[in-house]
Parts: structure tokens; C-alpha cells; sequence
């Protein structure tokens, strides 16, 4: 404690200070923000609606039409509801940069506020799924062990067995699942997005939906038996099998075998 | 810039001259060169310091792997688990590394390391030998009388021949259960049986089905069963999709038949490849991928193979729904599903 | 046994007494007295084989461990433990008891890692060790039984890998088990019934893991252990071969006696075997299990794959088209199956298990070979086995062609193209690529044994002329460039003898010589020291650049053979 103390007068106290505090505001922030957004949706005012859809003329009417009823290059909008474009462009997918086999994720384009405007101006063109609820997606109110089962029969296939990604046809892929929120985790089960199809709540009820969040959210834990080399599976173990254990044993088998000078 | 041969061929007249060897002569070994350890006492002191060192390390390893067996048990969480498992496997690899390196550290820098030549034998047993064996092979022969007695040579060779099958056929006969394969060609659907989600069994409205789902579904009635529910499951598993019927360019009902139920098309889960499940479903192109090998169907158009080592269609479940609206099965599938065998399409 | 000497004399007395005991009633002195100072040569990759051995000792090790926690049965039960994702989760007694094994039992996961992780490093050692002898042409007479008996070995531990990776009954190895099953019925006729066979009944069944489990820890163990002591023993019967060198022969052994420094390395060398498995086993993760849950024939999981050395038959499966399956009558030859499965690998591990028949068929050679030799001075046998490797690299690519698409973002069926071309194109010029390389190193070593090494020194002579001082190689270092033999395609009798009759067993003898050239046609003769002498003395006058023509190229050599490329060669001073 005396050498913190001693340090209080130094030089650099005050930037340290600062960056402490701006620190707090962010983790402040970041626990807020998301639940502000959903408050945002669920009482989306006539002028969210109005700032939504002027980002929407702004940002995506070239591919989505200025109506949002689709052009040949994009698909319409109406009735994908507010949880698609919650998932969409809160994960930095919409606006796609490029065309590509499918739109990838990328830092987001949008401030939550714009988000919120824009998903309100979306519901707002017709019925479709809303975004969910922190209690709908709150991992601690799942139970893991549905949801591996659940996981492993709708999911694993293109995912792999625990969210680690896959590969699918002609370069399009099913992304690795691990640094997703629950919310998006939620909304793409709802909505499909692309590739992914669509699991309904009569498919997958919305307690079995928090049950498969609760254990992807488990997998954050690691592995119990070390280094998990990527959860991606034999390969990668054969991979490490050659590279680690084959490359030390050989390499002292060249030690062992070495004339000593 | 080449010469040619003939100036080659006087070169080596020439140098024939001296009449050099036609092979070159082993120089024999290398000259024995002592090692640093072997002449400086100060180097020979540091390497039994080092070994020292290796040999105390491995001690310690064998007391941490005791230790972090009692005191750190594996518990209940990840964590605990994993300090428990690096605790253990590091301090074995200490304990045993310090053996294994340390050893082969001493031999090769303070055991001699003077090379020895030892003769080799010719590998096959002398004219001599070989003469005394063959004449003993016969003497033995001889001894037997067999040589003489043709018939119970024929016998015996027959018996020890046919000896074997006492024990293959009970066992062969044994393991295959009732060998009837023709089960292969059967699974559990019925005229009406539910179609059920997997893996929690509820029965599916059509209405719940919409454009873009993905399904997997297993018979209602597998919930029934007690013995042999996996057999079972392994070859009902069975994926529902519904397309947008504008989409959907043709299943496999034959003619006058509706196999389909306004867009939504079940197939047979197992591939016709080596019978991985197909899961795989891509919303967009409708394609189903198999994450096996590869294989991809296009559910859009009855099921055909449009990539991969897969030849066959998946076999479509005929379906339609019950009075109260949930999908019910028009009967069994009307082939066999998965992977061919030599038998599939017989009768 | 050394501390016999320096032990204080009671303990001498001690062991000694024993010693007289044991030899008594064993006659062990002479066992003694045979391997004691037994002369083995030494070098690193002698080691490999070792690392085979040791690690197959690491495998029984951990493998008593875990049989006495695991319960090999397909029984239903229920789970309850510390995993959470698994609780009540219902699954076998096999894999209920894998989990147990791994989370409950202190050390457990341990075992199960260090188990699996030496079962990787145990086929691929046997690999490497199966081609360090390949290329060294130690597989020659005498060796040629042991070559097979190691090749057998390779193919049980394929069988002892693949029945243990199914035991724990998770959905990853139950889909392998599916895929085999599937394999197995797309034999011709008896297809069916040896499925019938293999899972008593239809898959799944429930008598699998009880009977992979006798297969895995009785039969296929048991064939090891007794094939390794078979291998063992005529290593020791035909003495260890040696790499050429200074001193060795074909009718010597050079090296370290088997006590002390032999023995002792064979000693320590577990302990660092056992020790670099126990490290990866306590860093890193290996099939964990209870990420794929227990079999259930409905699930399946991105990057399903078997162990890498089984990824060859996944890719090769993966590659084949599916047109090829065809209709008899009513029966179906799946042999889009069958050609992958069977052909492609029947075809490759028959070519390495008969390879030193077919080279001794082609060399005509009859004697004994205990000298190894260099890579380079057999261009064809290299060129071969670096085509092999590469056709089989090229199938564990591609059964890792999801992988390689996710991580390179590519497409999926790209790859698969790129492969299906590949596997053609990419052993044969692996083929031609290595025998060029093999040709070209061995004109680097006549080119050194004639000129010498570059000193970097210029010096000016008096005529104006400047030459680059080569120093000339000492008689150990030339040795090791020219002790080879270089090979010369057979050569037949006549087709016709004098009166003109066709004689007998031609065609067989063409066979052979034809073979015989495919193998030994291109070659470079090891300098001889006539050509040495005749270089010093070209040296002498430094006029020339082309004094290194090899010396006695047969005529019947086509033009074409390298043997007179090398006369063509520039070459710097």
C-alpha cells in the first residue's frame, strides 16, 4: 500500500486515472447498451421509424430496393422482422462490403442507436420475429445439457461439435460461434440468416433456444485436458501429433544420436 | 564445352598408365578423437553437475506428481480439471524426461565412445549344415514310417484340414445374430405414423413448418420401442423441409401419387453413400451437404446427387397429415435407405 | 551389471552369488557373454524405430490403467457426474464410464490423453521408421521377411488404432463405425452378411464395443507384442545394418558394444519417449469426447474424421465420383465404394509391402546387403517412395478438404477438384521431380570427389590465366562419394539361340529387363580412381573443363542415359 501511495504523486497518475475511468464507462456501457437497444425496440416511437428509414434510404435501398421489397441482388425485407436486422447488422454482416458466397461478419457499421432505428423502421413494414429479451437469451437460465442435445442434432453439422465452424459448399461456410452475443445467437436461430436455415419456435421452443445458448456459452470454459487445438478434431490433433510430438522426439532423437565434440 | 569421347578415352589410356585399382579402397575407421569431457577435468565436472541437475529434477517431478494427486483432485469445474490434468502430465514428463535426458547426457558425454568392429557371418547355415539337416529331416521321416503309408497321410492332412471348421462354424453361425439382411430393407414407418422431432419427440403440425425450416425428425412410434431403438433410429432418422412450392422443382412421387405436402418435402436423413447423416441443409440453394465425404443433394429437385461420390437420391418418406393436422407417414420408404449393398434392389 | 566393478565388496559378493545362481539353472553367462559386448552401430534414425517400440510400451502402460476403469458395453444408462452439458443425458455404459474415467478418476484424463496421444505417435514413428528403411535399402537380403513382418505391423496397428478409437462410443468414431459399415456392404455378394458379422446383427447393435474391446486389448495386442519380438529378434540375428562410412563393410559392424552405451540408450530412450507423450498428454487436449456426446445414429458434426492415419481412406472416399456405381442385372457394384476403399489402398500398401521383391526381381542381386544405401545413389527406389508418400499425402489432404476450406477460405469443391486432378498428376511428378534431384546430387558428389572443394581462393598464373584453388577431398570424406555400386540394367540372353530355335522363358526374362531398365537405365557412375587420376592430371594443365566422362559406361546404354549427361555437363573452375 505505501508504494501505491508513493505513486499517487507520480507524473503518470492522472493518464492512469483517465484510463481507468474510460474503462469504466466502456464496461458500463457495454453491460447497458444492449438492453437500452431492446428498450429501444420495444417501444420503437414514430421517430425511430422515421430516422430508420432514412438510413435505410441512405444505406441499404441500392440492393434492397427503396421499398425494401427486394431487387435481384437482395432479398425483401418485409416481414424479416427486427431480430434479422438486429443480427444482420449488429454483427457487422449488413451492408455487405462485397459480393462474395455469403456476407461475413465485420466490425459494425452502426451505432446500437442506428440499429434500433433501423430494425424499428423494418418490423414496421410487417410481422416479423422481434428481437429477444435478456431473459429470453440469458445463458444462466439454461440448461447445457438440453442444449448439447438439442446442439448436436440441429446444429453440429455445420457448426461442429461445439461451435467451432464448418465448411459448406462452394466456399460459403457456418461460422465458428464462440465470440457471438446470446442475443445474435438467438436471432440467427430465429431468423436463418443466408445459408443457415430457419428454426421456428414451434421447431425449437424459445426455452430450448436459451437451452443451446447456455451451452455454447459453456464453451468458453475451454478444455479440461489442456490446449483445446482448435475443438476442430482428429485432424488437427494428427496435425499437432506430427508437429509437436513427432517434431521433439525426432529432434532428440538427432541430440541422442549426435557425436559429442 | 563438351569433349568428346574419343579424348576421353585417351585420358584414361593415359592415366592408365600407373594402372590405378578400378574401385577405390576403404580408408578404414576414422581416427578416435577424445571428446572435451574426456580431456578437460572442468568439463567433465560441469556434465556431472548437469546430470546431477537432470537426475534431481525428475525426483521432483515423481514428488509433484504425488503431491497434485492428493492435493489437487480434479474436481468439478474446468479449471480445477485441467490444473489437475497439467499438474500431473507435466510433472511425469519432468520425472521421466529428467531419467531420459539426463541418462543419455551421461552416456554421451562421459561413457566412452570408442567404436568396436565385429566380424559379420554369412547369414545361411553351411553346405555342411544344410547336408546334416536334410539327412536328419529324412532320417525323422524314415523313423515315422509315414513315408510309406500314403492313405493315413491323406487322412490326417484331410483331418487337420477340416479341423478348423468345428470352431469357425458355431462361431460364424453365432455372431451374425439371425443373418437376416433382408431387414436392411425396412425401417419402422408405417401408414400414419407421426413424424416427431428429434431428439425430443414431439409430433409436427404442418402448419408449424414454414419456408426455410430444417427438420429432423424421427417416427413417432420410436419412442415405443425397447429393444434395438438405436438399430432403428439408424434408419428412420428422416429431414423435413419445407420449400416454397414455386421452388420446388420435383420430388419422387411416382405418377398419380402426392408424396409431398403443399412444400414440404421429407427425405431420408442417411446418405446413399456410406450412410453418414446428410445434415447439412443450405437454406438458400436448398442443397443438402454431407459432411462425411461431401456428398450434395438438391431437396429442390428430388433429392438427385449434384456433387460428391454419392450416386443415389436420398429415398423420399412419402408423408401427408392427420386429421388433427400433424404430418403422418403414407407408409415406409420405397427403397431401401443408405449406402447400397450388393442385394438393394432385388426383390 | 557395471556396478559389478565399483560396488563395495560385500554387494559384489551379493551379486555375485546370484549371478552364480541364476547360471546355474539358466545358463544366463552365455546370453551374457552373446549380446553383453554385441557391436550396434549407431545413428539418429536408428532411434525411429525405437520411438515405435516405446511408445507401443506407453500404450500398455496407460492402456492396463484405463481397462480397469472402463466398462466395454453398450447397456443404456444414465449419467451423472460433474459434467453439466452431460447430466442425465441418456448413453452407453461405455461411454458413461469413459466420462467417469476422464473427469472422476484423479489421473484418469491423464491416461486417457497419454494413451491416445502415444497411439498418434506410434503409427506415425512406425511411418517414419518404416521409410527411413525404404530409403536406405535396409529391407535387402536378408531383411526382406522383416521388411514384411514390419509391414504387417504397420497394418495391426492400423486395426488396433481403429478398434480403440471406437470404444469410447461417441457420435465422432460411431459415425466411423457407420462409415465402415457402410464400406462393408458395398462388397460384392457377401457384403451384407460380414456387416451381419461384424456388428452381430444390424448396426448398431450392441455387441460392438464388447467385441472391439477383445479385438483392441487381447487379439490385436496380443499379434503386436508377438510380431515386435519376431522383429526384434532377427534384427539382432542379422546385426543391425550401418550407413556407409570409413571402416564398414558388408562383412563388419562398426559401432558402440551393447553394454554399457547401447543398453543404456535403449534404457533412457523410454523414459524420453514416455516423457514427451506425458507432456503433450498434460498440455493438450485429445478426443474429447464429451464434446461429441454419446452415439446416437441421428447426429453428425462438422469435421468428422478419422485419426490422421485412417485420413487417407477419408479422402480417397471423398475424392471418388459417384457415377461409377453400376447395376448387374438387379445387384448393385458399388464401386464408388469399392475403389476407394479397397483399391486405391490395396494398390498403394501392396506396392510398399512387395517393394523389395519387386527391386530384388528387377536387380537380379543375390547377396547380402548390410550397408545402407545413400538416397541419391538409387534414384529410381527414392523416386518411387517419395511418389508413394506423396499419393498418400495427397489422400489426407483431402480428407481434410473441409478443413483446408474453412482455414484458406476456399471452396469446398475446388478442393475436391483440385485433388481428384491431383492424385494423378501429383505422385508422377513427385516421381520424375526426385529422380532429377537424385541424379543431380549424385554428379554434385562426382563433381566434389574430382575437383574438390571451393576454397573461394582465385590466383593468377603467370600465362594471365585465373583459376579457382579446389581443395581436394581427404580419402574419408571421397570414400563416402564413390563406395556405391551404380547399378547396370540386366542384361538377357538372346531371344533365338545360335540355330535360330526361340528359346524358352524368354518373355519372362524380356519382363525383367525391362523392368530392369525402368529401374537402373538412368544412373551416374561413382568416380573411379582412374577418372580422379585423369582429372588431377587435367587439373595440372587447367585446359579443359570436361575431364569427368564417366569411366566404363557399358555400350549398351542408350545414348540418352545421364551416364553421358554428365560428359555434357559445364562446370565452373
Amino acid at each position: 500500500m505505501k508504494a501505491l501511495a508513493a505513486r499517487r504523486h507520480d507524473r503518470r497518475a492522472p493518464a492512469l486515472l483517465l484510463l481507468l475511468a474510460l474503462l469504466l464507462v466502456g464496461a458500463v456501457y457495454a453491460v447497458v447498451a444492449p438492453s437500452s437497444a431492446q428498450a429501444a425496440t420495444k417501444t420503437a416511437t414514430a421517430d425511430d421509424i422515421a430516422a430508420g428509414e432514412k438510413l435505410f434510404q441512405a444505406n441499404c435501398s441500392t440492393c434492397h430496393g427503396p421499398s425494401a421489397a427486394g431487387t435481384d441482388s437482395a432479398p425483401s425485407l418485409i416481414g424479416v422482422g427486427a431480430a434479422a436486422v438486429d443480427f444482420q447488422v449488429g454483427t457487422g454482416r449488413m451492408p455487405m462490403q462485397m459480393s462474395g458466397p455469403q456476407a461475413q461478419a465485420k466490425p459494425v457499421q452502426f451505432t446500437d442507436e442506428q440499429i434500433a432505428q433501423l430494425a424499428a423502421y423494418v418490423a414496421s413494414l410487417g410481422a416479423g420475429p422481434s428481437i429477444p429479451t435478456s431473459e429470453m437469451v440469458d445463458p444462466a437460465l439454461g440448461d447445457s445439457a438440453s442444449g448439447m442435445a438439442l446442439f448436436r442434432t440441429n446444429c453440429a453439422m455445420c457448426h461442429n461439435a461445439i461451435g467451432a465452424g464448418g465448411a459448406l459448399s462452394q466456399g460459403k461456410f457456418a461460422p465458428n460461434l464462440w465470440g457471438t452475443t446470446p442475443t445474435h445467437l438467438y436471432e440467427a436461430m430465429l431468423t436463418g440468416p443466408q445459408s443457415m436455415p430457419v428454426f421456428n419456435d414451434a421447431n425449437l421452443t424459445p426455452e430450448e433456444k436459451r437451452d443451446i445458448i447456455a451451452f455454447i456459452d459453456e464453451q468458453g470454459n475451454g478444455s479440461p485436458g489442456g490446449l483445446d487445438l482448435g475443438s476442430l478434431g482428429p485432424v488437427s490433433e494428427g496435425l499437432w501429433a506430427w508437429v509437436v510430438g513427432l517434431g521433439l522426439l525426432l529432434g532428440l532423437s538427432v541430440w541422442i544420436g549426435a557425436k559429442s565434440s | 564445352m563438351s569433349t568428346p569421347h574419343d579424348s576421353h578415352q585417351e585420358l584414361s589410356v593415359s592415366g592408365g598408365q600407373a594402372q590405378p585399382p578400378a574401385r577405390f579402397e576403404n580408408p578404414g575407421l576414422h581416427e578416435h578423437k577424445p571428446r572435451q569431457a574426456d580431456v578437460d577435468p572442468r568439463v567433465t565436472k560441469r556434465v556431472e553437475r548437469q546430470v546431477l541437475l537432470l537426475l534431481t529434477l525428475s525426483i521432483l517431478g515423481t514428488i509433484a506428481v504425488v503431491w497434485a494427486y492428493f492435493a489437487l483432485p480434479p474436481g468439478d469445474t474446468v479449471g480445477s480439471m485441467r490444473l489437475s490434468n497439467l499438474v500431473l502430465g507435466v510433472g511425469l514428463a519432468v520425472c521421466l524426461l529428467g531419467i531420459g535426458i539426463g541418462g543419455n547426457y551421461y552416456i554421451k558425454l562421459l561413457m566412452s565412445n570408442r567404436e568396436y568392429v565385429e566380424e559379420r557371418h554369412e547369414i545361411r547355415s553351411s553346405d555342411e549344415t544344410r547336408e546334416i539337416a536334410v539327412q536328419m529331416l529324412k532320417d525323422g521321416g524314415e523313423d515315422s514310417g509315414l513315408t510309406r503309408r500314403g492313405a493315413i497321410i491323406g487322412a490326417g492332412v484331410t483331418a487337420l484340414a477340416l479341423f478348423p471348421l468345428s470352431l469357425l462354424v458355431p462361431l460364424i453361425g453365432n455372431v451374425g445374430e439371425d443373418w437376416n439382411v433382408r431387414k436392411f430393407k425396412h425401417t419402422i414407418w408405417k401408414k400414419g405414423t407421426r413424424l416427431a422431432t428429434d431428439p425430443t419427440g414431439r409430433p409436427i403440425k404442418a402448419s408449424d413448418v414454414t419456408i426455410g425450416d430444417v427438420w429432423h425428425v424421427i417416427p413417432e412410434s420410436l419412442e415405443d420401442l425397447h429393444e434395438g431403438k438405436l438399430d432403428e433410429k439408424a434408419k428412420a432418422v428422416v429431414l423435413l423441409v419445407r420449400l416454397d412450392p414455386r421452388d420446388l422443382k420435383s420430388d419422387q412421387s411416382p405418377e398419380g401419387e402426392t408424396w409431398s405436402h403443399d412444400g414440404i418435402v421429407a427425405y431420408s436423413k442417411i446418405c446413399t453413400h456410406v450412410g453418414c447423416p446428410v445434415a447439412l441443409y443450405e437454406q438458400q440453394t436448398h442443397h443438402l451437404l454431407c459432411p462425411c465425404h461431401q456428398s450434395t443433394f438438391d431437396v429442390a429437385d428430388s433429392c438427385k446427387v449434384v456433387f460428391g461420390p454419392a450416386k443415389r437420391p436420398l429415398p423420399q418418406l412419402p408423408i401427408t397429415v392427420d386429421d388433427e393436422g400433424y404430418l403422418v407417414a403414407q407408409g415406409d420408404f420405397a427403397e431401401p435407405i443408405g449406402p447400397s449393398f450388393w442385394e438393394r434392389a432385388t426383390k | 551389471m557395471s556396478d559389478l566393478k565399483t560396488a563395495p565388496s560385500r554387494g559384489a559378493k551379493a551379486a555375485g552369488a546370484t549371478a552364480d545362481y541364476l547360471d546355474q539353472r539358466t545358463g544366463v553367462g552365455n546370453a551374457v557373454k552373446f549380446f553383453a559386448r554385441k557391436v550396434f552401430p549407431d545413428h539418429w534414425s536408428f532411434f525411429l524405430g525405437e520411438i515405435a517400440l516405446y511408445s507401443f510400451v506407453t500404450l500398455l502402460i496407460s492402456g492396463v490403467f484405463l481397462t480397469l476403469f472402463f466398462v466395454p458395453s453398450m447397456a443404456e444408462t444414465h449419467y451423472e457426474g460433474p459434467w453439466p452439458s452431460m447430466n442425465g443425458v441418456e448413453m452407453s455404459e461405455a461411454f458413461s464410464s469413459t466420462l467417469r474415467l476422464s473427469f472422476e478418476v484423479r489421473g484418469g484424463l491423464l491416461m486417457r490423453q497419454i494413451h491416445h496421444w502415444a497411439a498418434l505417435i506410434f503409427m506415425a514413428s512406425i511411418v517414419v521408421h518404416m521409410f527411413r528403411v525404404f530409403f536406405t535399402g535396409a529391407f535387402r537380403k536378408p531383411r526382406e521377411i522383416n521388411w514384411v513382418v514390419g509391414f504387417v505391423l504397420l497394418i495391426l496397428g492400423l486395426a488396433a488404432g481403429f478398434s480403440g478409437y471406437s470404444l469410447p462410443d461417441d457420435v465422432l468414431s460411431g459415425n466411423g463405425l457407420r462409415i465402415t459399415d457402410g464400406v462393408v456392404k458395398a462388397i460384392p455378394i457377401i457384403g451384407s452378411y460380414l456387416s451381419y458379422f461384424i456388428f452381430g446383427g444390424e448396426f448398431p447393435g450392441t455387441d460392438l464395443i464388447p467385441r472391439l474391446f477383445t479385438v483392441h486389448i487381447l487379439l490385436v495386442p496380443g499379434l503386436i507384442l508377438a510380431l515386435i519380438g519376431l522383429h526384434l529378434f532377427l534384427m539382432v540375428m542379422h546385426k543391425h545394418t550401418q550407413y556407409p562410412g570409413s571402416g564398414r563393410s558388408n562383412t563388419n559392424v562398426v559401432g558402440y558394444p551393447a553394454l554399457p552405451a547401447y543398453a543404456g540408450k535403449l534404457l533412457f530412450n523410454f523414459f524420453v519417449v514416455f516423457g514427451v507423450i506425458a507432456l503433450m498428454a498434460g498440455t493438450m487436449s485429445i478426443n474429447p469426447v464429451w464434446n461429441y456426446g454419446p452415439y446416437d445414429p441421428s447426429p453428425v458434426s462438422a469435421g468428422a474424421q478419422p485419426d490422421w492415419y485412417m485420413l487417407f481412406l477419408e479422402g480417397s472416399l471423398r475424392l471418388m465420383p459417384g457415377g461409377t456405381e453400376i447395376m448387374l442385372g438387379s445387384y448393385t457394384l458399388s464401386l464408388n465404394v469399392i475403389i476407394p476403399a479397397m483399391i486405391v489402398p490395396g494398390i498403394l500398401f501392396t506396392l510398399l509391402g512387395a517393394y523389395p521383391f519387386i527391386e530384388a526381381f528387377a536387380t537380379g542381386d543375390k547377396s547380402e546387403h548390410h550397408v545402407l544405401d545413400r538416397p541419391r545413389n538409387r534414384p529410381f527406389r527414392t523416386a518411387f517412395g517419395v511418389s508413394l508418400l506423396v499419393a498418400f499425402g495427397i489422400l489426407v489432404l483431402a480428407g481434410s478438404n473441409d478443413l483446408i476450406a474453412t482455414h484458406f477460405h476456399m471452396s469446398i469443391n475446388d478442393i475436391t477438384w483440385a485433388f481428384r486432378v491431383l492424385i494423378f498428376v501429383g505422385p508422377w511428378l513427385a516421381f520424375l521431380i526426385t529422380k532429377r534431384i537424385c541424379l543431380g546430387l549424385q554428379r554434385k558428389d562426382r563433381e566434389l570427389v574430382l575437383h574438390g572443394h571451393e576454397t573461394g581462393r582465385i590466383v593468377r598464373y603467370a600465362s594471365g590465366e585465373y583459376i579457382e584453388v579446389h581443395k581436394p577431398l581427404d580419402a574419408h570424406e571421397r570414400w563416402l562419394r564413390v563406395q556405391h555400386e551404380a547399378i547396370r540394367p540386366l542384361e538377357i540372353e538372346p531371344a533365338e539361340d545360335s540355330r535360330g530355335v526361340r528359346r524358352k522363358g524368354y518373355k519372362a526374362d524380356r519382363l525383367r529387363q525391362r523392368l530392369s531398365q525402368l529401374f537402373y537405365e538412368d544412373r551416374v557412375e561413382p568416380v573411379t580412381p582412374a577418372e580422379l587420376a585423369a582429372a588431377h592430371a587435367a587439373h595440372g594443365h587447367h585446359d579443359d573443363h570436361a575431364v569427368e566422362t564417366p569411366h566404363g559406361v557399358p555400350a549398351q546404354v542408350g545414348a540418352g542415359a545421364p551416364a553421358s549427361e554428365t560428359a555434357a555437363d559445364e562446370r565452373n573452375h
